[in-house]
């Protein structure tokens, strides 16, 4: 374990002014448009102080204790991903000059390091998954590269969170520079990597009390005790697959909007489609890539066939890949427990729900 | 890191009408060094971009050995397909790969081989024909069946009677409708099996065509005594980046663009033919 020592909540703007005396673009949550998401931040005014927030399927509300806490709230809809996995970017641009010939010029990102606050365990867990998926991919990697990781371990897990049962959270275990636990009285700060060490040795800190540490216990205990949600079992590979005719996909399939927020609010999922962009004077055209999702009718399109044309069959596609062949791709589960694909669906589709559903058949068959 | 993603330029060198829909481009990267280092495997496919349009993925059907052009034989059906059929000699594309994995051709040395064909002129199985026929020493016996709709879907007759003509090398060409002047049987490709003694033990297949055609085919043959990893079939899926992150080509825990194209049937037998995947 790492060697714990304790920043005074009064001192909290000392680890920002350092990142941001080491020359880091400072990204935190911050409240916008009733949800709490990822932005700039310069003070820790910007930082959602005594925000709680109230999740359930298809429901978020965001509510004001009054208290000092500053990270006493599970996840909004953003992960990391936009991060790393950028929503829609350019890939490349190509000159066309008279002669017909093509010049071909890469759009390769060159991002300030950035220092992200308040990363959530599930959140780490996606990011290595992603990591590995876009291993060979200059974009992702670069964007990776410049990341400082400050993470916080979950003290208040949302009704929909489920990372205690995926094995990701409550606590983040790896995959970062610095974790904090947010106590009352300010938080027990540990690094993770080398640069982490730098920076702490960079701060005037205190040494972690018995009492910080056993606040700190008692907190993760907690945060994994309240969650009640779910998945039967970690590999749930050949359970779903024996399953792809059971009559709960029709059902799914009726019930789901196929509008794909689903796998927007994913931190794992990883589609994204290429664009072509030519400039009107003939000379110069742009290609990008954007998200992707599988609940596209144009995602499992092949010369004039859309392979998956119900919505049945994309809801069947999504949950047997993220539970199931996942496994085979990245040796474990594409899902994180992060619970936001419950939170976000429009019409409040539990994939726990679902999963045990389909998956009981299959136990008593 | 290399880009993945980055096209490199070719030129037109010459372009062949095959059939009313269906051309052949052959091409050659406008940078030598770069056509001169490029290696590749019957099988293996390329995307080939179109200025302001898009890319799109198409098999390499010339011999890896022919140094001078690589040639890609394309069916006018879709929105870039329909572009690149416009386009005349001199002509430049962007291109990336070459990508995926090929046919079995070290497993195959010495073997009998049997290719079964649906559709029009399946590139990749021409690819692996013309490799076989130049090294035709190092393989057992040749069959070839070849299915098409209607007989005047069939491009490339000229060869398909070349190729009868090597040793120890037999085709057989069926079509459901027929034409007076049609050369083979009437009927579905797998009803060509009934003309073909095959040694299961020493003989590699490989299949390319519609899936419906090829899972009718592995049944016949699994029937017929071939053992399942002897089989092998081209995949056809929206490949989309070709390199295995883009997701939309996947059959299960499958990129077909990484994976495959060509895979070992027990490999993707699990979902083929299962719908919607």
């Amino acid at each position: 374990m790492q060697t714990q020592q304790f920043l005074p909540r009064s001192q909290f703007s000392s680890l920002l002014n350092a990142l941001q005396s080491s020359g880091y673009r400072c990204i935190g949550p911050t409240v916008r448009d009733g949800a709490i998401v990822y932005t700039d931040v310069e003070t820790t005014a910007d930082f959602p102080k005594g925000f709680r927030d109230r999740q359930a399927p298809g429901d978020y509300h965001l509510e004001n204790t009054g208290d000092d806490r500053l990270f006493a709230w599970a996840n909004g809809p953003q992960a990391l991903k936009p991060l790393t996995f950028a929503p829609a970017e350019p890939l490349w641009r190509v000159a066309r000059d008279s002669s017909g010939a093509l010049a071909f010029t890469p759009f390769l990102p060159e991002p300030a390091p950035t220092a992200v606050f308040g990363v959530r365990a599930c959140d780490l867990a996606a990011l290595q998954i992603q990591t590995q998926h876009f291993q060979d991919d200059p974009y992702f990697q670069a964007r990776r590269a410049s990341l400082f990781l400050i993470a916080i371990h979950c003290s208040h897990p949302a009704a929909t969170c489920f990372c205690a049962a995926t094995g990701d959270g409550p606590n983040a275990d790896t995959g970062f520079d610095l974790a904090l636990h947010e106590l009352d009285s300010g938080f027990l700060i540990s690094a993770g990597s080398e640069t982490g060490e730098q920076l702490l040795a960079s701060l005037s800190l205190q040494a972690a009390t018995a009492s910080h540490q056993q606040q700190a216990v008692v907190q993760s205990e907690q945060a994994r005790a309240v969650q009640t949600r779910s998945l039967p079992g970690h590999d749930l590979t050949t359970a779903l697959f024996a399953q792809l005719e059971h009559p709960r996909w029709q059902a799914l399939g009726e019930r789901c909007l196929s509008c794909g927020n689903c796998t927007a609010v994913c931190p794992t999922c990883f589609c994204h489609a290429q664009t072509e962009h030519p400039k009107l004077d003939g000379e110069a055209s742009l290609h990008t890539r954007q998200w992707d999702s599988c609940f596209t009718s144009g995602h499992s399109y092949i010369h004039g066939i859309t392979l998956r044309s119900d919505t049945a069959s994309r809801y069947r596609q999504w949950l047997t890949h993220k539970l199931g062949s996942w496994q085979a791709q990245f040796g474990r589960s594409g899902c994180v427990g992060c619970g936001r694909c419950i939170t976000w669906c429009p019409v409040g589709i539990d994939l726990t729900e679902e999963v045990a559903q389909i998956c009981e058949q299959a136990a008593d068959g | 890191m290399d880009n993945p993603y980055l096209p490199r330029e070719v030129e037109v060198i010459e372009r062949i009408q095959e059939s009313p829909d269906t051309f052949t481009l052959r091409l050659r990267f406008t940078d030598p060094s770069q056509h001169a280092s490029y290696r590749y495997a019957p099988g293996q496919f390329n995307m080939l971009y179109l200025y302001g349009v898009g890319e799109v993925p198409i098999s390499i059907v010339s011999d890896i050995e022919d140094v001078h052009m690589l040639d890609h034989t394309i069916r006018a059906v879709g929105r870039v397909t329909k572009a690149l059929a416009t386009l005349k000699t001199g002509a430049r594309l962007g291109i990336r790969g070459p990508l995926g994995q090929g046919w079995p051709l070290r497993q195959a040395q010495g073997q009998d081989v049997l290719i079964v064909t649906g559709g029009l002129g399946c590139a990749p199985s021409v690819s692996v024909i013309r490799h076989i026929l130049r090294r035709r020493g190092q393989f057992g016996h040749l069959t070839i069946l070849q299915g098409v709709k209607h007989s005047n879907d069939l491009i490339w007759r000229d060869q398909y009677t070349t190729w009868a003509k090597q040793p120890d090398t037999q085709v057989l060409l069926a079509a459901d409708v027929t034409t007076a002047d049609w050369i083979g049987q009437q009927g579905l490709v797998t009803t060509l099996l009934d003309d073909v003694n095959l040694a299961a033990t020493r003989t590699i297949v490989m299949l390319c065509g519609p899936e419906p055609m090829m899972i009718a085919t592995i049944e016949r043959l699994l029937a017929d005594g071939i053992p399942p990893t002897q089989i092998w079939l081209s995949m056809e899926r929206n490949m989309q980046c070709g390199v295995g992150h883009c997701g939309h080509c996947q059959i299960g825990p499958l990129f077909v663009c990484r994976d495959g194209p060509v895979f070992n049937y027990p490999t993707v037998a699990p979902l083929l033919g299962v719908r919607g995947f």
